[in-house]
């Protein structure tokens, strides 16, 4: 009888034990997806702050990249972008939005075989400068174009 | 579970474009409730597309991309009757994985 209870109190803290490595397994793999994503990038204010939270050092104007947006956007939530680069080599493309809270939006990795090209729509505070960062052959080019933000549809 | 995402894949040319529309709410962390508590952020922090286990795009995103995200983008070497599949991961781990076939 003593035994038995015995028994049931160590397989009831086994299952404690296994709950606890369960528990502390989804924590881990938390942190692995955190570990995929630059939070250092996301919360750079602009544009160099980005280049140097990427690993580069400054990045150079360049004509070789192209910004499709609007040049006025009337919902600041959904402002479509599309950038496109002439850049041999680009490894790739990441979208700023200079006056939002942080400034990078989106980064995407170019690998071969797929166009240097992305589309895709960004959510934008006020009218501000939105620069397209590409990293090609290791080296950091933008360019920039402003979109104007019209809320409430007033026009200007 | 997240709502499905909508994904076309067709052949252009010698090109393959891909469209994806995914369902999230993409919640920044910066907008209050009615209440004035801050709505916490939830947002898409990663995305992964791959073509026969190749990846042909990876994608960090910030909570700064529109709601109900729409992404566009072109890869070569695909063919129709062939798969895409597209993966993206939030910042509470929550994962969806749909798959398209290329026409």
């Amino acid at each position: 009888m003593k035994q038995t209870r015995r028994n049931l109190l160590q397989a009831s803290g086994g299952v404690t034990v296994i709950a606890l490595a369960a528990s502390a397994g989804i924590f881990k793999s938390g942190n692995v997806y955190a570990a995929d994503w630059n939070k250092a990038a996301f919360d750079t204010k602009n544009l160099q702050e980005t280049v140097k939270a990427m690993g580069g050092t400054a990045a150079t104007e360049s004509k070789d990249i192209n910004i499709v947006s609007p040049d006025i956007a009337e919902n600041g939530a959904v402002v479509p972008v599309s950038v496109a680069s002439k850049l041999a080599k680009t490894e790739s493309i990441s979208i700023l939005v200079e006056k939002n809270p942080n400034a990078l939006s989106a980064a995407f990795d170019i690998p071969g075989g797929t166009e240097p090209f992305v589309s895709t729509r960004v959510k934008m505070g006020q009218t501000s400068n939105v620069y397209a960062l590409v990293k090609a052959d290791g080296k950091y080019f933008f360019a920039t174009k402003e979109i104007k933000v019209t809320l409430g549809g007033c026009g200007g | 579970m997240a709502d499905p995402m909508k994904i076309r894949a067709s052949v252009m040319g010698d090109k393959v474009v891909v469209k994806v529309l995914m369902a999230h709410e993409m919640e920044t962390g910066q907008r209050k409730d009615s209440a004035g508590k801050t709505v916490p952020a939830w947002f898409i922090q990663n995305v992964i597309a791959t073509h026969n286990g190749k990846t042909v795009l990876s994608a960090q995103w910030g909570p700064a991309v529109s709601k109900n995200p729409f992404l566009e983008f072109r890869f070569s070497g695909g063919k129709a009757g062939e798969k895409v599949v597209v993966t993206w991961t939030d910042n509470k781990g929550d994962k969806r994985s749909d798959e398209a076939t290329i026409s």
